[in-house]
């Protein structure tokens, strides 16, 4: 998995910000601190390429892994993992993105 | 993978009057259609759930299935005539202003045939490194190109030219940039003798913007489109020296280049039609296919006139796009006679072939000049245009960051995402970059449809424009209220007539494109003491323009201000289709407060909220609305769309932007996420603090007031709050204060 490289003199998030993990596994989507809302902003506000996304397979039931490809040759990757929950899908992912943006893998 | 697409010739339809229906057909040998009277389309399983009714018809039948594709890429062509058929020498320029330079052999002006054997001529941008070339085709089938070797530059003007002497058989390049930069070598003059016996003839279509490759099913077909600009093209019978290229470049024609000047384009003549005119002695008019765009600022636009009907002179552009697709040009596969008793309502053709479907809805109207019942339902299809088969979840990156969630793709999401040739909408850009301004609804149209959730509906049904409308007529429908359906276009093209024999218009949850003539129309109904509901927010927001010949086609442009995917480039502010100043009503003197009473204030997508009853909902005048509801009361604090009523997008009340000074603000909506922001035409400044939980424009506001007419407005003002209705089986305070308005709004009595 790469590691996110941002911009020198920008936010990054690093396990410093550790403490909004606890927060976002409770409340995925909806009211936020700003501190979670500022990690957050860097996740969802990634490009499009190999940018997560959930591709429904049974409307309100079932959804899968995707990855959208930034290149409109390429269509959306659909990977090897759903979800029954939308919650479980968030965590799932926030979890990826920590990986990339500070190296740590959660738990 | 969705199997089934189709499309109808038509969005709304009087009893009596035939619609047709497209179909593409890859599941299998057979498909069966049937008629559906749709109520809600929302599978949600914490709603209502999935409803629809098979209604008995003529066109409920199975049918045969087939194949059929959409030819993306839009150009100009003009049909073979004598004077091109016999060229020998020739000159063929233009300016251009190429957008992806590099992607590809791209066709400028293009007189070529491709089967059974190459042949023609053709001014290019060659695949090898992104320069001009003139491709050259004998008889024989062999080609030659010849390129300047010099790469042009993206977004920058070039004159180009190509002259070919039959006898001496020596090509003239030209790649001339009208501006130069430092250490930019993309000037290119080339002299080289041809290595072709001649230049072959035939009698295929000219075109421009591309090459012709074969006509299918009726349709001309072309590859190597252009992104860009093309201004001037002109085409003479004889080598013209350079000199003589100017003049015939700027115009107007000097006599001594009259004979030798085969064609004459001039791209500024019609813009608001699909011709493109010759006006040189051939007269070899043609057209646009596909609808590249018009009104775009030529190569000589310098700033000094921002209308195209006040200096056309300075709009001779069209620019091309690879991906414009208006018209997907199918065959029909039935053709239905909607039954003079079928009553007014919301409908669809549902097509089935295995496990695989489509719907095309459609509005049934009541017969011309009447109403069926007090109450009329606006089917917004001039809004669904303008997001019909928008790709923002898969293309734009800010999508996330406006849902505050991941994006969950749709059956339909993943089929548009690997058919870019079913067309984008007014929200996506094409390939190049530049805006989609004009969408249409003569291709399938996969996110107006039942069980479609969309990425932007927020959390829970996910619903956004036409699956969301489908919960206000699963309410009307609730509560036995008889009503009929009309569509935008029926009051753009009918105006009044459509409505003013109705009582009290109800609006979708998210009418936010208007024309003028629709504007006036619902207009004019208010000041004939006619009442409006407006359940939801950014309506009348957009001013839109319909084409006068091209059916279900409008335009679009994002100007200056507002919420814009996109932004028109300087100049191009005017639209084409009409003329007209383009961007928001509030900026062409006509709100949405002064239509409603509240416009948009603020949006966001990932959870709703509620209001709080505010002073005016104890005025008396309000008594009506607030009956049956407790004064401490939470307004929606419930919904399938959020888990609230307000929420999305969100409109309020303003005295300085036409807000009536009678209006009563009954609830403002509170605590909203700072995922909700205010809209950007409020910035003067930008400022920090603009989210839900800091600004007090983020807030929807439910507005009442009496006209002067004797008819009224009730606004909701958010795009949520039809997905509150159903809560608790009908029996809540949103659907409370929805009724006690339609009950009292359908009654004879004025308000005075």
């Amino acid at each position: 998995m790469p590691q996110i490289q941002e911009l020198e003199g920008r936010f990054k998030v690093t396990e410093a910000d550790r403490r909004v993990v606890a927060e976002f596994k409770k409340n995925p989507v909806g009211h936020h601190t700003p501190e979670l809302q500022q990690v957050l902003n860097r996740f969802r506000g990634a490009p499009m390429a190999d940018k997560y996304c959930l591709i429904i397979e049974t409307p309100f039931k079932k959804w899968r892994l995707g990855q959208t490809t930034g290149d409109r040759a390429q269509p959306v990757k659909p990977l090897d993992k759903t979800f029954t929950s939308l919650e479980d899908a968030e965590w799932h992912v926030f979890k990826l993105r920590w990986k990339m943006h500070t190296g740590e893998t959660l738990k | 993978m969705l199997k089934l697409t189709a499309y109808a010739d038509k969005i709304s339809v009087v009893p009596g009057e035939d619609i047709s229906f497209m179909v593409n057909c890859e599941a299998g040998p057979k498909y069966k259609a049937d008629l559906v009277r749709l109520r809600c389309g929302d599978e949600n399983p914490e709603g209502p759930g999935f409803q629809e009714t098979v209604v008995k018809s003529s066109a409920s039948k199975t049918y045969k299935g087939r194949k059929q594709t959409i030819h993306a890429g839009s150009f100009a062509c003009v049909a073979s005539a004598p004077a091109l058929e016999g060229l020998e020498s020739f000159t063929l320029q233009a300016y251009i202003w190429p957008s992806t330079p590099t992607k590809g052999t791209q066709g400028i002006i293009s007189y070529w045939r491709e089967v059974p054997k190459k042949t023609g001529l053709a001014l290019i941008i060659t695949k090898r490194d992104g320069s001009l070339a003139v491709c050259l085709g004998d008889d024989e089938g062999k080609i030659e190109v010849i390129n300047s070797g010099k790469p042009l530059v993206a977004r920058e003007w070039y004159f180009v030219a190509v002259s070919y002497d039959a006898k001496t058989k020596e090509v003239k390049l030209y790649q001339e940039p009208l501006k130069s930069h430092g250490r930019t070598d993309d000037h290119a003059f080339v002299k080289k003798k041809s290595t072709l016996k001649s230049v072959g003839s035939h009698d295929c279509p000219l075109v421009f913007g591309a090459y012709f490759n074969e006509i299918d099913k009726g349709r001309v077909v072309c590859k190597g489109h252009f992104n860009g600009k093309i201004d001037r093209p002109r085409i003479a019978n004889r080598v013209l020296n350079r000199a003589e290229m100017m003049e015939a470049a700027q115009g107007p024609i000097p006599s001594h280049l009259m004979a030798d000047l085969v064609g004459v384009w001039d791209f500024s003549v019609g813009i608001t039609t699909t011709t493109i005119h010759d006006i040189g002695p051939n007269r070899l008019h043609g057209r646009i296919v596909q609808m590249p765009a018009r009104a775009m600022t030529g190569h000589n636009w310098d700033g000094s006139e921002m209308n195209w009907h006040h200096a056309p002179q300075l709009y001779g552009a069209i620019y091309f796009h690879d991906d414009d697709v208006i018209d997907a040009e199918w065959e029909v596969d039935f053709t239905f006679s909607v039954p003079k008793t079928l009553r007014s309502g919301l409908y669809a053709i549902r097509l089935r072939a295995g496990d695989t479907e489509d719907y095309v809805p459609f509005a049934v109207r009541p017969p011309r000049g009447k109403a069926t019942a007090k109450a009329v339902f606006l089917l917004p299809s001039a809004s669904y245009l303008a997001y019909a088969n928008e790709r923002m979840a898969t293309d734009a990156p800010l999508a996330q960051l406006l849902t505050g969630k991941l994006s969950l793709l749709s059956a339909q999401n993943m089929y548009l995402d690997q058919h870019r040739e079913y067309g984008a909408s007014c929200y996506d850009v094409h390939s190049d970059g530049s805006g989609v301004c004009y969408s249409s609804r003569l291709r399938p149209v996969l996110n107006m449809r039942p069980k479609y959730s969309c990425w932007l509906g927020g959390k829970g049904s996910g619903l956004w424009q036409f699956n969301a409308d489908t919960h206000i007529i699963d309410w009307l429908e609730s509560t036995g209220t008889d009503y009929d359906v009309v569509s935008d276009e029926d009051l753009h093209h009918e105006g009044l007539s459509v409505i003013e024999n109705h009582q009290v218009l109800i609006t979708s949850t998210h009418p936010e494109y208007f024309s003028k003539e629709m504007l006036d129309a619902l207009d004019a109904f208010k000041a004939k003491g006619g009442r409006l509901m407006y359940l939801g927010a950014n309506g009348f927001y957009w001013r839109v323009a319909f084409h006068k010949s091209v059916p279900g086609c409008m335009e679009v442009r994002r100007n200056e201000g507002g919420i814009r995917a996109w932004e028109a480039r300087t100049g191009e502010y005017y639209h084409s289709f009409t003329g007209e100043y383009g961007g928001l009503w509030r900026r062409n003197g006509r709100a949405p407060q002064t239509t409603a009473g509240t416009g948009f204030s603020a949006q966001g997508f990932d959870i709703s909220s509620y209001y709080r009853q505010k002073p005016d909902a104890k005025n008396p005048r309000a008594a009506f609305i607030m009956k049956g509801i407790k004064p401490d009361e939470l307004i929606g604090n419930f919904g399938l769309v959020g888990d609230g009523a307000a929420g999305l997008e969100l409109d309020r009340a303003d005295r300085l932007l036409g807000t009536p000074p009678n209006a009563l603000v009954l609830a403002s909506s509170e605590n909203h996420t700072n995922i909700y922001l205010v809209v950007c035409e409020e910035l003067l400044i930008n400022y920090p603090g603009l989210g839900g939980q800091e600004n007090e424009l983020v807030r929807a506001d439910i507005v009442f007031y009496e006209l002067a007419s004797g008819g009224a407005v009730f606004a909701t003002s958010s795009i949520a709050w039809a997905g509150s209705l159903s809560h608790n089986k009908y029996k809540n305070n949103v659907a409370r204060m929805t009724g006690n308005v339609l009950k009292r709004f359908i009654g004879p009595a004025p308000f005075s």
